[in-house]
């Protein structure tokens, strides 16, 4: 089986939301889309970005899970939690340093994208890879991807002083060998602006 | 809720020494309650013997396991915290009401399986309380903590005991006596049942097929079938075939009982001995929201409790996750929402800069 490593660039998207619908297509999860499109700032910009579990190499989701619930498979992708054993304890939900998993109130289960296990198990795009139109989620081989984009797809990442290591790329300019979380991207947000009544964008705001 | 103690605090014993400690506690408290519930084994059936010598290895390997589990940090820090809260004395009460809700909502009922799935419940509920129910007549029986015995006077009477104490007579015959003696093939029959749907489900559900494992998701299966279906042999030996390969049906039946309890601390059934710690999880989430909140230091939005953001700070640092960020600030203090647009926002800062170094600026 050709080997194939799933790329994400937050640049190249385009908010059209094929991801979130295909995604509740897998049928790992079926029903329930796994994956985060978050809209950047929408006072300021169109900007959006998906976010697909990493599948870190020593997950913190799986450190911090009381219940041991939470397993790798053989080739490195991060599952939901285990059913019998989740204790709906949210731990991971706030500790994964890319905000990935969630928690299903409903089911008292923690759920993430599992890279559509059935599938890309079997050689398959995931779902949300399959249908992105901008190739903000791409899953093909290395080769493919430095020949075709700039930059270079990375995947070692730092927080704070955790090293972090994921099975999911992320593409960057070429100098860069690790992706370092800066103080200057969560420096805490302006104070909201004042009401007003037809501000479309505090509207969206506040429907979310 | 200020803690009293460090729960976290660096064990004095190794891992191993403490759950042998603990593995060795619980056997011997099993033998304890077996030697003194069957007053000195004189209530003790010695055909039953294998039974119960299974299930004090079994005991051994539940508190071992059990004692290991605790020793994680995020489970030995719920575990203390669960507690508690829990007893807290002003809301003891309040507690006690709240745990006798949240225990038939989600022991009894399992109403969380049944909202993740119809085929899902009916299977786990059947097989769940098939289980219960035969443990609950197996084990007092192969502990000699219940037996039955003729009356003297009328052998059409029967003599229940407990403890040595009697319960009550039932006379042979009645619909009672029927029930009480075919207990087990209820059982049987429920845990075949839920069998027989977990397997409909699994061979069904394209998503189960891409993560079930043998050992995990089959094996239970198989054991539960075959526990069942030679228990119910033993009754159709009985009843329908004059006796015939009784013995050795009886031993068959023995082998995959004694085969289940010793797999029981080590592979998917050690969930049954977890499952509580979610009443525990329920009672930290109440006091959790009752409580100060934590605001996201980007947003400015709560999401979660300050208890559960505190208490997870103190297990990151005893697992060695550093999350501490420069100028006195912490990851952890950063909403799930905000590190995920955080991460768009890093990218784009990478790109600007080598767009800007491109320029010459």
């Amino acid at each position: 089986m050709i080997r194939r490593e799933f790329f994400i660039d937050y640049s190249r998207c385009i908010g059209c939301k094929a991801c979130v619908q295909a995604c509740a297509e897998c049928d790992t999860h079926r029903g329930t889309s796994m994956i985060h499109l978050e809209t950047i700032e929408r006072r300021d910009t169109l900007q959006t970005a998906p976010q697909i579990c990493m599948h870190c190499d020593n997950p913190v989701c799986a450190r911090v899970c009381p219940a041991d619930a939470i397993k790798k498979t053989p080739d490195g992708v991060v599952q939901s939690s285990l059913k019998p054993r989740c204790i709906a304890c949210s731990n991971c939900v706030v500790s994964c340093p890319f905000g990935v998993p969630k928690y299903m109130a409903e089911f008292e289960q923690m759920m993430k994208c599992d890279m559509c296990y059935d599938r890309s198990s079997i050689g398959k795009k995931p779902m949300c890879a399959t249908v992105c139109p901008s190739g903000a989620l791409t899953y093909t081989t290395m080769e493919e991807m430095q020949r075709t984009r700039p930059g270079i797809p990375v995947n070692s990442w730092k927080f704070g002083g955790e090293e972090v290591t994921t099975k999911v790329y992320v593409m960057v300019p070429r100098e860069t060998t690790r992706v370092e979380i800066d103080l200057i991207q969560i420096q805490p947000t302006p104070p909201a602006l004042p009401a007003d009544p037809y501000d479309v964008a505090l509207m969206l705001e506040m429907a979310q | 809720m200020t803690p009293t103690k460090n729960p976290l605090r660096q064990p004095r014993l190794s891992d191993a020494t403490h759950a042998m400690f603990w593995g060795l506690a619980t056997a011997s408290l099993l033998i304890l309650g077996i030697l003194t519930g069957s007053r000195g084994l004189r209530d003790f059936d010695p055909a039953l013997v294998s039974y119960a010598g299974a299930a004090v290895l079994s005991g051994f390997g539940i508190g071992y396991r059990y004692a290991m589990w605790l020793r994680r940090p995020p489970t030995r820090l719920y575990w203390y915290r669960g507690w508690q809260i829990f007893l807290a004395p002003q809301k003891l009460l309040s507690n006690l009401a709240h745990l006798a809700r949240i225990v038939w909502n989600t022991i009894v009922l399992q109403r969380f399986i049944e909202r993740r799935s119809h085929l899902r419940w009916t299977a786990h509920w059947f097989l769940a309380w098939g289980c219960i129910l035969a443990a609950a007549v197996t084990f007092p029986l192969s502990f000699g903590w219940i037996r039955f015995e003729t009356a003297r006077a009328n052998q059409e009477i029967y003599r229940a005991f407990m403890f040595g104490i009697p319960l009550g007579s039932f006379h042979l015959g009645t619909p009672f006596a029927e029930l009480t003696f075919d207990i087990l093939d209820v059982a049987a029959v429920m845990v075949l049942i839920g069998v027989f749907f977990a397997l409909w489900r699994r061979g069904h559900d394209h998503g189960a097929w891409s993560v079930q494992q043998f050992s995990d998701d089959m094996l239970p299966l198989i054991l539960l079938f075959a526990i069942s279906i030679t228990g119910l042999f033993l009754t159709i030996s009985t009843h329908l075939m004059q006796g015939i390969y009784y013995g050795f049906l009886s031993q068959l039946h023995a082998v995959t009982v004694i085969f289940t309890l010793l797999y029981l601390p080590f592979g998917k059934f050690f969930h049954i001995f977890q499952r509580p710690a979610q009443l525990g999880v329920n009672f930290y989430k109440q006091a959790g929201a009752a409580g100060p909140q934590a605001r996201c230091h980007r947003c400015g939005q709560e999401f979660a409790s300050r208890m559960h953001i505190d208490d997870l700070k103190s297990v990151q640092a005893a697992l060695g996750i550093q999350y501490q960020l420069a100028h006195g600030m912490h990851y952890q203090d950063i909403c799930p929402a905000c590190r995920r647009k955080n991460l768009a926002l890093t990218q784009d800062g990478l790109w600007k800069s080598h767009d800007n170094r491109l320029r010459g600026n």
